[in-house]
């Protein structure tokens, strides 16, 4: 590789590593869930809201595209909406839970001792319930709110990354770049920021990309118990809890579920190419070219 | 006068599961000189890599001493070194895994001149002593090939202006051709910053180059010590003439060396 | 000439040239070395004469072989099928490291004797007795109990004897050895070289050792072929290659080892 100057190549970075069909894609998608938000109320579509009893489980037809729901709601405009809760609930549970459950585990596993014992049965008491049941429990106690809901998953939620970055920084803290570091002089706080975390948060960001999906449906799941979305806000877990019980109307499910898989398959693209985009050793490469 | 490094009667212990303690090291003593290179040889096992942690303070010592200019080295814990033992610096084995991949070159070697406050030479000047240019400090280690990783890696120990470097098997994992290049290397960089060299390595035939005494070490003890060419042409120990004779030379003849 | 001719052999990989034209001979009863820095292409000469190049490799030229009773003309021209029964039974690999060359599962018993049993056909207990006297062969302290145990039940030098025991168990008439002795310590290799030099006198073996290790040259090659970007620069006897070597590179290399007079005596006669 030739030698251009610094400032060029950190220029040049983040394009190259975008230069992939797969990161476009899964960037069109998310940008155009964003846009959908956005213009909601100017789309003309019918409200959301609008019950119309008689209207009632209609398979898709020109005027309701994608069919009415048992209250005659029309199913488009509710998957349309429904981003807008959907959406930046789970970024903000996905990230939420990134965090914290990546600081306790990274502290864990790099300082070790009593620090690392108490983390961690925290996270093993967390693990002992059924995950539903934990949140349910803690949703309720906190009282059924969208805002509540995040909150009870991200108790719950948290121990995963917990413990996965634990295992990675038990791995990497006995490296030999992460010793000459503290040989050097370095503390315990700057050798995991410069030489730790950097080298394990391909991993991390990979699992949060799959969590999107899964926190998506745990939501769901509280909704449907009656502890998130408070109905009738449209909000795609809560949609799919719904449709799954109309067995025969499967256009009710279905349209909330493509919406959360283009979803889940836009931030697992985007995931894969942010990871690659991190890596010095990857970061000038075109996939499909050698290095 | 005190040595810079002296190691009196050091024992490190390991516990291993169901089969009680393990003596890595045994009561060694050994000391290194103002100046002095020190070459430290013996077989895998044998503790000499156990012995160079426990210099720096990554071993604790289950009984006896190691002294800096007098001074005791204490264990690096939890906090961050003591500034005074930053004056031990230390290059390893694999010059894959001793340099942050994600980190610029230069930037780990300002970690390093952080540590010689003031007193540190220039990145460049520390790439140019170790005969690579100054372009190299915008570089990430993976564009390195494993030759030039490790004279990163001396020269971020060199940046700290240390007294006392440590080679731990630096040149094992490198080619043939670039193990006699690179411990030459590391021998006048240290000399002409006024460091002490602790050189350990398997290979004798190299350290007998480089090094003005040599330690031979087996199972944990120091079998034989004295002038690096006294060692080599007149070895004592039964151990140390076994290593010398199964060394094969590359002369030609086809002689098998003796096993 | 009996052994291995590899003439020509060029091999890229993804529009990489990795060799560019290798030639070299290995006949039988002879150690041919192959020497040269790591990227020059010798382990990937090694892989590519018995078919192990990585997928998607694009492999050229020709390697004969002929043990005396099979003449291939070409081995890079077999099927697969053909070249797996010649790999293991004719031609047959010692690599570098043999904790993991060998299966950690198995005991080496069963490692010995599955692939005898394969190759050769033989009954349960003739493959037992077999193994038995092979491991003899290599020096394996009590062959009869090693047969039970696992490999991590062994040191590093004793694993290499059982994989060289493993290599030369439906007796091969080529022995590809990739660094053998590279990562065992150096009493340790001392006795490796000279079982590897024992067993191609007496069994005629066509051996291709490929090492960065001059010094191993030295010990135990019968003629040194000096590798550089793929190709061989230099090809001839051990004592021409190390001593009185004609092209630049191969003095490079030579000269780049420490300046050591013999072990043992004082500075002076090498």
């Amino acid at each position: 590789m030739t030698a251009l100057p610094v400032s060029r190549r950190r220029a040049l970075r983040i394009p190259v590593a975008w230069r992939r069909p797969a990161a476009i894609g899964g960037a069109v998608v998310l940008v155009l869930w964003v846009l959908l938000a956005l213009v909601d109320p100017l789309l003309g579509l019918q409200d959301p809201l609008k019950q119309s009893v008689g209207d009632a489980l209609h398979a898709p037809s020109g005027a309701h595209p994608f069919g009415t729901d048992e209250l005659g709601r029309d199913v488009l405009s509710r998957t349309l909406w429904g981003v807008r809760a959907s959406l930046p609930l789970a970024v903000a549970l996905v990230a939420g839970s990134l965090l914290i459950g990546s600081v306790l585990g990274a502290v864990a596993g790099y300082l070790g001792g009593v620090v690392d014992e108490v983390i961690m049965r925290i996270a093993d008491l967390v693990f002992a319930f059924p995950t539903i049941i934990l949140a349910m429990v803690v949703a309720a106690a906190l009282g059924p709110s969208l805002t509540n809901a995040v909150l009870a998953l991200l108790v719950v939620s948290w121990p995963n990354y917990a413990r996965v970055m634990r295992a990675l920084v038990l791995g990497a803290r006995n490296q030999e770049y992460v010793i000459a570091g503290r040989l050097l002089g370095a503390g315990p706080f700057t050798s995991l920021r410069r030489d730790v975390l950097p080298n394990v948060s391909a991993p991390m960001l990979v699992l949060a990309m799959l969590d999107f999906g899964n926190q998506i449906l745990l939501l769901a799941g509280l909704s449907f118990l009656g502890l998130g979305a408070v109905p009738p806000t449209p909000e795609w877990g809560s949609m799919v809890a719904d449709g799954v019980t109309q067995f025969s109307s499967w256009w009710l499910a279905t349209f909330p579920g493509l919406a959360i898989f283009s979803v889940v398959v836009a931030f697992n693209l985007i995931g894969d190419s942010l990871r690659d985009a991190l890596d010095p050793r990857t970061a000038g490469a075109v996939q499909g070219s050698s290095i | 006068m005190t040595a810079r490094l002296s190691i009196e009667q050091a024992t490190v212990t390991y516990r291993q599961a169901g089969r009680g303690l393990l003596t890595a090291v045994d009561a060694v003593d050994l000391e290194v000189g103002a100046g002095e290179v020190v070459g430290l040889v013996g077989e895998s096992g044998c503790g000499k890599s156990t012995l160079a942690r426990a210099v720096c303070g990554l071993e604790p010592l289950a009984s006896g001493r190691i002294l800096l200019e007098g001074e005791p080295v204490g264990r690096l814990g939890l906090r961050s070194r003591d500034p005074r033992l930053r004056r031990i610096q230390m290059v390893f084995q694999n010059p894959y895994a001793s340099l942050n991949p994600r980190r610029r070159v230069g930037s780990q070697i300002e970690d390093g001149r952080r540590v010689a406050a003031g007193t540190a030479l220039s990145v460049t000047e520390l790439l140019e002593s170790v005969g690579l240019d100054a372009a190299a400090a915008a570089k990430y280690p993976h564009e390195f090939s494993g030759g030039q990783r490790q004279r990163v890696a001396i020269a971020r120990a060199m940046a700290t202006g240390p007294d006392l470097l440590i080679g731990d098997e630096p040149i094992a994992s490198l080619d043939a051709s670039l193990q006699a290049r690179v411990a030459a290397l590391m021998r006048t960089v240290a000399l002409e910053h006024g460091a002490s060299l602790l050189f350990i390595s398997h290979d004798l035939a190299v350290v007998r180059v480089i090094a003005d005494r040599i330690a031979v070490m087996q199972s944990g003890r120091i079998v034989e010590q004295g002038p690096a060419e006294q060692v080599w042409s007149a070895p004592q120990h039964p151990y140390t003439r076994r290593l010398l004779a199964a060394i094969p030379i590359a002369d030609g003849l086809g002689r098998l060396p003796t096993v | 000439m009996t052994g291995l001719d590899i003439r020509g052999l060029a091999l890229t990989i993804s529009g990489r040239r990795i060799l560019d034209g290798v030639d070299v001979e290995v006949p039988s009863g002879q150690v041919t070395g192959l020497a040269g820095e790591s990227g020059s292409g010798k382990t990937m000469t090694g892989l590519a004469v018995i078919g192990l190049q990585p997928a998607g490799a694009k492999v050229t030229g020709t390697v004969a072989y002929d043990d005396g009773e099979t003449v291939v003309p070409d081995l890079l021209a077999l099927r697969p099928g053909a070249m797996n029964r010649l790999r293991g039974r004719r031609i047959a690999m010692v690599f570098q490291d043999p904790t993991a060359s060998l299966q950690p599962m198995l005991s080496i018993g069963t490692q010995l004797t599955d692939h005898m049993r394969h190759h050769l056909g033989l009954s349960r207990a003739a493959a037992r007795a077999r193994a038995i006297g092979l491991l003899e062969r290599v020096r394996v302290p009590s062959p009869e109990a090693a047969l039970k145990k696992y490999p991590h039940q062994f040191s590093g030098g004793q694993l290499q004897r059982i994989a060289i025991a493993i290599a030369i168990a439906c007796d091969p008439k080529v022995l590809i050895a990739d660094e053998p002795t590279t990562a065992l310590d150096v009493t340790v290799q001392a006795g490796v070289l000279r079982l590897l030099r024992e067993l191609t006198d007496d069994l005629g073996l066509a051996v291709l050792l490929v090492t960065h290790d001059l010094g191993v040259m030295s010990a135990v090659a019968d003629t040194v072929a000096v590798m550089r970007n793929g190709v061989v620069v230099e090809h001839g006897s051990r004592y021409q290659v190390i001593r009185e070597p004609r092209t630049a590179y191969a003095r490079e290399l030579v000269e780049s080892l420490p300046h050591t007079p013999p072990p043992g005596v004082g500075e002076g006669d090498a």
